[in-house]
């Protein structure tokens, strides 16, 4: 599955032709249904340029003229809530739980695919089991622990929740890069005595390197864009971005250009990571079974 | 939870790893305890951390499931033995969110397979710009899922200048009629507006899934079909179908487990409100405004129960496409 198979060739030159009008009829109703089903978002994106009175219209208005005010409130222009706290506490929560993730999962993923492990299958399929664990079933002892421990509102507390959330999928993922290392290269290492962290930082990885940077990209998405664990255990210190738009609605009513502008803002981080990373995050989410 | 399928051993001519896999152990020769333990100790990190974070709160969720724990009247805690459990399958609104949450997951999940299945099939040929085509179609899974999900409740449910509306109104202008039926989307089909929202999210993902199933076919295969004379529709009912039976599986068991755990599409866009309230937003909203522990705790066992079920057949499907990768090497 690693690797794309040729493209259909048609070999018959009679057919060739009645193909190729056929594709071609093929590829414009592609652009066409792309585009449908792109439309919402690009829709958003336009309304984000709006001024509130245009994008509030019925019929909509789309060729009305193009101001930046929406990201200009969003930004805190009129005195409103500043979104840079939750931005920053989001990026925080992301970005350090990736980093402990990696640190976890990339010995994790040695000991499972090089230096195998007796039963390294079952131990995978309980890491992938942990995955499958409702975040529901453990939200109210988490809560708890987190108030009697005065850990509520505070964003380390989420980055450790992350960090288990992303663990399985990180070990899964890396289990299948490393799988790749030539062994030869790791025992030529060792032979020249280099202990296991030597080994894991200069020779796995980076030979494994895209396959590591696929997998933090995956993790910051989803730590980025988790809501119920940030919602139920930040109040207002620890407020992540996905929080901050869900309360940012209610606060402020409704302005729809500065809505979209906000949800665009928001989700940009994880758009640009998503398309950097766009087959991995398949085999991510499916938990590392489609390469 | 833990893993109870069956592995497949690995085969001899084994995965890439084969050559650095400890030595073959025969019964007396056991290889030193040390040596065993040098092996196992990259792991144990991960591993303790994950049972501490994960698996110990839910025990505590089991234990607090028996007990009768009202959180505004903490003095009142007794052990009630399966009472909770009692009150998950009697009480109407919690009876109701098992419902919804089922017909949400199935309804979500059937749609996104069927749409991702044609948009798979029609991205598998080579077309000018496939590459921003396929962008445009994964755009939607990419987005933050709150975002997604105000998108729909304001900029598209809307019934006074929501894009719907809006676009329906325009489309009807051009035909001369003026005030055109304006549907109120969320409050006249409150689980129907949660489902599109979803499907709208999902679908990429399934596509995705199953566009990787397409381009594992092999090539020859279908090249010899077509020689057979089979037709388009031939070949995809006896070849195309078949061979991506594994990938429906997987899109159809992962995206359950996914969208049955969904909360941000059900919080964002009805508040669980119009009876849409599907277990998760139940739980979250019995433990985190009535504070009602234990009736929480007790839901929360439900649903991993629930989730045992299809996660098992989930396990199992991906053993089986694990096996097939670590078989070919």
């Amino acid at each position: 599955m690693s690797t794309l198979t040729a493209p259909n060739t048609r070999g018959h030159a009679g057919a060739a032709r009645t193909g190729r009008r056929r594709s071609t009829v093929l590829g414009l109703l592609a652009w066409a249904v792309g585009i449908v089903f792109c439309a919402p978002a690009l829709w958003m994106l336009l309304t984000s340029f709006h001024s509130e009175a245009d994008a509030a219209t019925n019929p909509p208005s789309p060729g009305a003229p193009l101001t930046l005010d929406g990201y200009r409130v969003f930004f805190g222009a009129d005195g409103g809530a500043s979104p840079w706290p939750p931005l920053i506490n989001s990026l925080t929560a992301s970005v350090f739980s990736t980093l402990i993730v990696l640190v976890l999962a990339l010995p994790a993923a040695y000991a499972l695919s090089i230096k195998r492990v007796e039963k390294w299958t079952d131990v995978m399929f309980f890491f992938l089991s942990t995955k499958m664990l409702p975040v529901v079933a453990g939200l109210l002892p988490v809560y708890l622990f987190a108030k009697n421990t005065g850990m509520l509102d505070n964003i380390w507390f989420l980055v450790i929740l992350y960090t288990s959330m992303n663990l399985p999928i990180a070990v899964w993922m890396m289990q299948s890069f490393l799988a790749d290392v030539p062994v030869s290269i790791i025992e030529a290492a060792q032979v020249d005595g280099a202990r296991l962290p030597t080994v894991l930082a200069r020779v796995v990885a980076p030979v494994a390197a895209p396959g590591i940077a696929a997998t933090s990209l995956i993790c910051f998405i989803f730590s980025w864009n988790e809501l119920l664990f940030a919602r139920v255990l930040t109040g207002v210190a620890a407020q992540t971005a996905p929080v901050f738009l869900t309360s940012f609605v209610t606060s402020q009513g409704l302005f729809l250009a500065q809505l979209c502008a906000a949800s665009v803002v928001v989700s940009l981080p994880v758009l640009a990571a998503g398309f950097a990373a766009q087959d991995k995050l398949v085999q991510g989410l499916s938990l590392g079974a489609v390469k | 939870m833990s893993a109870s399928v069956s592995t497949p051993e690995r085969s001899p001519a084994g995965a890439s790893g084969a050559s650095s896999a400890p030595a073959p152990r025969k019964p007396g020769r056991v290889p030193g305890r040390a040596r065993v333990w040098a092996i196992r100790a990259p792991l144990l990190p991960a591993l303790v951390f994950l049972i501490a974070v994960t698996q110990l709160p839910f025990v505590a969720t089991v234990v607090i499931s028996f007990f009768d724990w009202n959180s505004l009247s903490p003095d009142k805690r007794a052990f009630s033995a399966f009472s909770n459990y009692g009150e998950v399958f009697s009480d109407p609104s919690l009876r109701d969110s098992v419902f919804t949450t089922v017909l949400l997951t199935a309804s979500v999940v059937i749609v996104s397979v069927v749409l991702g299945l044609l948009l798979a099939l029609l991205l598998d040929r080579k077309f000018i710009g496939r590459g921003f085509v396929r962008t445009l179609l994964i755009t939607p899974f990419l987005l933050v899922p709150v975002s997604a999900a105000l998108m729909w409740k304001h900029v598209l449910y809307n019934p006074e200048y929501g894009l719907l509306n809006g676009a329906w109104a325009w489309f009807a202008g051009l035909f001369g009629v003026d005030n055109p039926g304006q549907p109120d989307w969320i409050s006249d089909m409150p689980l129907a507006a949660v489902a599109t929202a979803l499907v709208w999210q999902w679908t990429p993902f399934m596509m995705l899934i199953l566009l990787a199933g397409l381009q594992s076919r092999s090539a020859e295969q279908m090249e010899a079909a077509r020689l057979d004379g089979a037709n388009a529709w031939q070949m995809f009912c006896y070849l195309t179908l078949p061979h991506l039976r594994r990938y429906l599986e997987l899109g159809v068991l992962l995206g359950s487990i996914y969208i049955v755990q969904n909360f941000d599409a059900v919080f964002t866009i009805t508040a669980g409100g119009l009876g849409t309230a599907n277990l998760p937003y139940t739980i979250y909203q019995t433990f985190y405004q009535a504070h009602e522990y234990g009736l929480a705790s007790a839901a929360g066992v439900v649903v991993v129960i629930g989730t045992i079920v299809v996660a098992t057949f989930a396990l199992r499907v991906v053993s089986s496409l694990f096996s097939e990768e670590a078989g070919r090497a």
